[in-house]
């Protein structure tokens, strides 16, 4: 398989089809990989494949750096390909300007990645090339796609307070979940805008409250659980918890899963006249 | 107008926000008034266009500078004077109420309603239902003492005083 995608690369990269290759490459140590781009097709060996590549390399397509190098091809899983979907629907990028080598994949990780466990999309669902075997996706029910939230949302109104206010008080700020987000691509962040402060920038459990809450919340109805929000956190605050959350909320209110279906509406932009007011007074 | 009936000593006054829709609820606030209608004295209204333009920011900024608990308001859905400010706004509150929920924050601090230019009687029983509901949770204190010098271990003498007093 490792062979396919450097001959893909390498054609690719030759017949001038696009300028740059995302891809993963070998890491410091053999339990790690790293984003690698490839511009010339000599270069094509460094590029692999095993069960560490967790990473979503959409992220890049939102970077100045990584766009300066023309039209880009990524090696994307069938997950990381639902991204594609989003930001397409999004109109943040154009089907034409990006080349998808999609890969089948039976779960990365070691142990395996908790998005791995309730995986769909083991062959993704949108791609130019399709590398390595068709797998089929089966549908996984609802129960078991969310079964992670179910201890915490049995927990008492109080002991989730203070849950989360022991992880919320750990952020430092370093914004590393949002730098990460592929779909976090908004030129000037809310945290960046002063004139009003609407998020107090150091970290202090108010703010960090404020933050972690808006984070999660622009993310609703987006979020395609990549978890690379929760593997990049240096304090390790379960943020993935709360994107799954909103995913289970966007998904029993308005029956949307981002990532899935181009033709859908995005959840957040449209609304249905009888959409759930249980709650209205 | 607070009610002029005997009232306990001490008792807590929540501090109530509401944010209402400049066509709808707030109309209807006003109908109340010239109604001469009676209601507890505990809410601050901030128009605002429509409750389409409601950032949940607005929500959790309230939190912060001190609600005890906040009321969003607007037009019947169908009603809107944008059409359909109203219907966006209601799947925000979807997915945005739970999120705070399964953060530990009380729903019934949070509430939302459609309430029309006519209805002043409406107005009325909502704000003194959300008082009483919001009175009977107490002080939000545990977002107020929240606070914003960094983690206990960093030892401000702010809050250990109120930590250990």
């Amino acid at each position: 398989m490792i062979e396919e995608l450097r001959k893909k690369a390498e054609e690719l990269l030759k017949n001038g089809t696009v300028k740059v290759v995302f891809g993963y490459g070998e890491g410091s140590v053999p339990e790690r990989t790293r984003p690698v781009f490839i511009t010339k097709p000599e270069d094509v060996n460094k590029l692999t494949w095993n069960k560490y590549c967790v990473y979503n390399l959409t992220t890049y397509l939102k970077r100045q750096e990584t766009r300066k190098l023309g039209k880009p091809a990524l090696i994307l899983k069938g997950c990381d390909a639902r991204t594609i979907i989003v930001l397409l629907k999004e109109c943040q990028i154009k089907r034409e300007d990006v080349y998808i080598i999609g890969v089948t994949c039976d779960g990365v990780g070691d142990p395996l990645a908790e998005k791995c466990k309730a995986c769909d999309v083991h062959t993704p669902l949108i791609y130019d090339d399709l590398v390595g075997e068709k797998r089929e996706n089966k549908e996984v029910p609802f129960e078991e796609r969310y079964a992670e939230l179910d201890e915490y949302e049995k927990l008492e109104e109080k002991d989730k307070w203070e849950f989360w206010q022991k992880q919320f008080e750990k952020c430092i700020k370093c914004y590393a979940c949002s730098n990460i987000c592929p779909l976090c691509f908004c030129d000037r962040c809310i945290v960046e805008k002063n004139q009003p402060q609407w998020i107090d920038p150091s970290a202090h459990p108010r703010g960090n409250l404020s933050w972690n809450v808006t984070r999660a919340y622009h993310l609703a109805g987006r979020c395609i659980n990549c978890e690379e929000c929760q593997r990049v956190c240096p304090v390790d605050i379960p943020l993935n918890l709360l994107n799954k959350k909103l995913a289970k909320e966007a998904e029993k209110s308005f029956d949307y899963r981002p990532g899935y279906n181009i033709d859908d509406e995005l959840a957040m932009s449209t609304y249905k006249e009888d959409d759930d007011e249980d709650f209205f007074k | 107008m607070s009610k002029a009936e005997a009232k306990p000593e001490n008792q807590f006054e929540p501090k109530i926000i509401a944010f209402l829709c400049n066509w709808c609820t707030y109309a209807g606030a006003d109908l109340a008034g010239t109604g001469r209608k009676e209601y507890q004295a505990n809410v601050r209204i901030i128009k605002l266009p429509c409750t389409g333009g409601i950032d949940p920011l607005f929500l959790i900024k309230a939190f912060e500078r001190g609600a005890d608990g906040i009321l969003v308001s607007g037009c019947h859905p169908g009603d809107c004077h944008y059409n359909s400010g109203n219907y966006h706004a209601r799947r925000r509150w979807n997915v945005f109420r739970p999120l705070l929920e399964f953060c530990g924050i009380n729903p019934d601090r949070i509430q939302f309603s459609w309430i029309s230019a006519a209805e002043g009687g409406k107005w009325v029983e909502t704000i003194n239902g959300i008082v009483d509901a919001v009175r009977e949770l107490g002080p939000f204190e545990s977002y107020q003492k929240l606070n914003t010098i960094g983690p206990e271990t960093s030892g401000g003498a702010a809050d250990a005083s109120s930590e250990t007093g």
